[in-house]
């Protein structure tokens, strides 16, 4: 126990920042940039307080924690909410560490001069990392609000405890102050030398359980405000001249139609030819009115010969695990297997398309856009009108999802925040940039087209002793073996992310749980063919090869709730298993499927999937997540992939791009196992990348018919039966 | 052409000097700030944009301003009555039946119209009346599960 002097002398450790110290440099300080833990809290009102500093408002400084005199809280975070909730679970978090109600919390996300610095909503790492941080700057404002307390109830600080948004003494319930009356007109920047820990899961009363989304009530009245939905006066919709086919040359423009047309504003600057109007259909209808035409690229790629293509670029492989000898393997191996397994261009399909609404006032340009990396952004832009970082202002309203789309990573996402930003510096006026859905699909960054190679080989014993696995353009997560195999290497070819020069002729970037629905459809297919032939169980074959024993626990959790009985392959039932280690999450699926023979035709009947991720925050939300991953999932591995050609993106719009329906919809029952003492992992992309593999090895299952392309179309189904 | 279009909006009389070609969207969402209904796909193949026309659901992107003269049109402003939520609008909340809700007002509007249309659908009736609204987050099956039961309580009424 620490004594008064001690906590005197803590008081009087505050570290406060240099005033006049860049924001960005102030974080690197300490420590968010290279992950370390935050310390830095502010309490109470900042913008009355910044007013009163010397030099002016200093501060965009960063806040993680606000509390207003009428004692509501904000909590900012720097992530967005793209559908995924983390705004519920931020609230959860919230409320819990700083001891207040849960509806006296409010979050601010993604908003660059309000929040901190965060590298961009991805990765399913908004839970896992960010809110670790949260919570241990949360406690500490808890902590500085028991030494505030200390001082205003003159009492020692030990003797305080919290509940409710009061400070209290514990041998006088009565002697107590509220967090609002502490904080009261002034702002606060304290650190502690001890920092309190977060609490422990038995102390939680608000996380770990479960709470609806709490953006609904205004999501079902058409309240929320997406960033097509922000009205500025005066505000002009853009809408931009764009090549038909990617690495198309613009050769000659004629704009005097647009020109012409009332109310329509020309903008023609470097490579941006742009028509603006007070309303966005009158816009379109101008650009339609430009006449362009193009010298258009002969590239001779389209979607069949691409994986021809790709395998030609030279790449250097990245070995990602290597064990044994690859050549004993396979002289031990008494049965040999080799398969190549494809996946095209796979679009993101968000429901809103990409949109920005940038405006000028004052030497600031503030804009709102629908991205999941707002400080990304915010220097993209900055670069691109050569103005400083500070002079840019990202809000980032609801997004209307955008599962890596809307990531910026490598050169290309969110083009039209720039393109509004370039608008409004060139106008003068507000300006909005929202894709039409043919530019989505034409802009998109989509899921790379994928080979992967696999060589593997069985002893007599039906015992798998060699396995070569060579990745393409897909990336390594989930490349990792998984199973028990003595003699094996995994060679990675290129990656989503910063993709060979020259190998894709589409623009490519994350998509949900990157490169690994591809890795593991290929892997578990795989397993399945093997345990045909070794004539065992699949899911027997599996646990003779796993040797993790929470992975071995999660499949068996499955198999239970499945109801699984053995039997050799293919049984005819159409079960398909997947296991896979995804963001950290251990996810296991199990589905049921039945195949049409006559049309090819897949239905998937049921799945079940189980996550352990640990300390679960909201175990509502991560359920929907699972649910949604699911369902998304069925369409990577059923109908979806990009027809183009010479540049040319084919599929526009949703009339030729099938993504999954109500009828589609299976039975989809979910657990999430309790290991609330672990640390939290990713819960919204590691239920997507089973659901190739357990379609895959459901119609295996169902037929014997070995699926090694996806998506799994009828006309595919039935080459693969007929080679049965 | 401009010319004078009237008709009700959420029960309330609306005229406008507009050119009769628009899209009802873009009145909706820019003229008449009403941004509750979405632009999903510009073709009417995506349920983002639905409204009511006269109590039937209609993508409003392929609509023309002067073909809702005289008509009724109901967006998910709407739906609230007197501070109360419409019984589908509790029941997605109930069913937290939505993820980014983007699609969350187009799918509501199109309820409605099949819960109009057929107070008492099974749940393969709903299924086929949802089918050609899209929903990218998968949110699918809790938007049947509230309709259903927004369905048995609007009867109970």
């Amino acid at each position: 126990m620490k004594n008064d002097q001690q906590q005197a002398h803590q008081r009087e450790n505050l570290v406060a920042p240099s005033l006049d110290c860049d924001r960005r440099e102030f974080l690197k300080k300490v420590g968010i940039l290279g992950g370390g833990i935050i310390v830095y809290c502010t309490i109470g009102d900042t913008s009355e307080s910044a007013a009163q500093m010397p030099g002016g408002p200093p501060a965009d400084f960063n806040t993680f924690v606000r509390i207003g005199a009428d004692e509501r809280v904000t909590g900012y975070v720097g992530k967005v909410d793209m559908g995924q909730g983390t705004i519920t679970s931020f609230t959860q978090i919230v409320a819990e560490e700083l001891d207040v109600a849960y509806d006296s919390v409010d979050i601010i996300m993604g908003d660059t001069d309000l929040c901190p610095w965060d590298f961009g909503t991805g990765g399913s790492m908004s839970i896992s990392v960010h809110a670790v941080q949260v919570r241990n700057a949360v406690s500490e404002a808890r902590g500085v609000l028991k030494e505030l307390a200390a001082d205003y109830l003159k009492c020692p600080v030990n003797n305080l405890l919290t509940k409710n948004g009061v400070v209290f003494d514990k041998n006088n319930p009565d002697k107590k102050v509220t967090y609002g009356t502490l904080t009261k007109g002034k702002i606060i920047e304290k650190h502690l030398e001890v920092k309190p820990p977060p609490k422990s899961p038995s102390e939680f009363t608000i996380m770990g359980k479960s709470y609806l989304h709490k953006d609904a009530f205004d999501k079902v009245t058409g309240r929320t405000k997406y960033a097509g939905d922000i009205r500025l006066p005066g505000m002009q919709y853009a809408s931009i001249l764009r090549p038909p086919a990617h690495g198309a040359k613009l050769k000659s423009v004629d704009l005097s139609q647009a020109r012409k047309m009332e109310g329509i504003h020309v903008i023609q600057k470097d490579d941006l030819i742009a028509v603006l109007h007070k309303n966005p259909d009158e816009a379109e209808k101008a650009r339609r009115a430009i006449k362009a035409e193009h010298d258009m690229p002969k590239t001779g790629l389209n979607d069949e010969n691409i994986y021809n293509h790709l395998l030609k670029i030279p790449v250097q492989p990245r070995v990602k695990e290597r064990k044994g000898d690859i050549e004993e393997g396979s002289k031990i191996a008494k049965e040999v297997f080799e398969e190549t397994y494809l996946s095209p261009y796979v679009a993101h399909a968000p429901m809103e398309t990409h949109t920005s609404v940038a405006n000028m006032e004052n030497g600031k340009l503030t804009v709102w856009a629908s991205t999941q990396s707002p400080f990304t952004i915010q220097n993209r832009i900055a670069q691109a009108l050569n103005i400083p970082s500070e002079k840019v202002r990202i809000i980032t309203p609801f997004v209307g999802g955008a599962f890596g789309g809307k990531l910026t990573m490598g050169e290309n996402a969110n083009p039209e925040a720039i393109e509004a930003a370039r608008l409004t510096e060139l106008t003068g006026k507000p300006v909005q940039v929202a894709f039409t859905r043919p530019e989505e699909f034409f802009y998109d960054n989509f899921r790379p087209a994928t080979i992967i190679k696999i060589k593997s080989g069985l002893d007599s014993s039906g015992h798998i002793v060699l396995w070569q696995y060579d990745v393409y353009m897909a990336g390594d997560r989930c490349a990792e073996i998984l199973y028990d195999v003595p003699h094996h290497s995994v060679n990675v070819f290129g990656n989503f992310m910063m993709p060979p020069p020259g190998a894709h002729p589409l623009r490519v970037g994350p998509w949900r749980a990157p490169g690994a629905p591809n890795n593991i459809h290929a892997k578990e297919l795989q397993m399945n063919i093997m345990a045909a032939k070794a004539g065992i169980d699949p899911l027997e074959f599996r646990l003779k090869h796993l040797k993790n024993e929470r992975m071995i626990g999660v499949l068996k959790a499955v198999a239970n709730q499945f109801g699984y009985t053995p039997s050799k392959l293919p049984s005819g039932r159409g079960y398909g298993i997947s296991c896979a280690i995804d963001a950290g999450t251990y996810v296991v699926h199990m589905g049921e499927v039945e195949v049409d023979k006559s049309s090819g035709e897949i239905r998937v009947k049921r799945i079940v999937c189980a996550y352990d991720p640990g300390l679960c925050v909201n175990p509502q939300g991560t359920k929907l997540q699972i649910e949604g991953a699911c369902i998304m999932g069925m369409g990577y591995a059923l109908t979806e992939g990009i027809r183009f050609s010479d540049g040319i993106v084919h599929d526009r719009n949703f009339d030729t791009y099938h993504i999954p329906r109500f009828s589609w919809v299976p039975k989809i029952e979910t657990i999430i196992l309790k290991n609330d003492h672990l640390p939290s992992q990713g819960a919204g992309e590691p239920a997507v990348v089973g659901i190739g593999a357990i379609i895959a090895t459901g119609v295996h299952d169902a037929t014997g018919a070995k699926l090694c392309n996806m998506p799994m179309t009828p006309q595919r189904v039935k080459e693969a039966l007929a080679k049965v | 052409m401009i010319e004078k279009i009237s008709f009700t909006l959420n029960g309330r009389p609306v005229s406008l000097e507009v050119d009769g070609d628009r899209k009802l969207l873009w009145v909706l969402r820019i003229d008449l700030g009403l941004t509750g209904t979405k632009f999903g796909c510009g073709e009417g193949v995506c349920g983002s944009c639905t409204v009511l026309i006269d109590n039937e659901a209609v993508p409003s992107c392929q609509t023309r301003i002067k073909d809702v003269a005289g008509a009724e049109v109901t967006t998910i402003e709407g739906l609230e009555k007197d501070g109360e939520l419409h019984p589908l609008q509790k029941a997605f909340i109930a069913h937290d039946a939505l993820q980014c809700g983007f699609c969350t007002p187009g799918m509501i509007m199109k309820a409605h119209s099949l819960l109009t249309e057929n107070p008492n659908p099974s749940r393969a009736e709903i299924v086929e009346g949802m089918e050609e609204n899209l929903c990218r987050c998968g949110a699918h099956s809790r938007i049947l599960d509230a309709i259903e039961s927004a369905a048995k309580e609007m009867k109970r009424r």
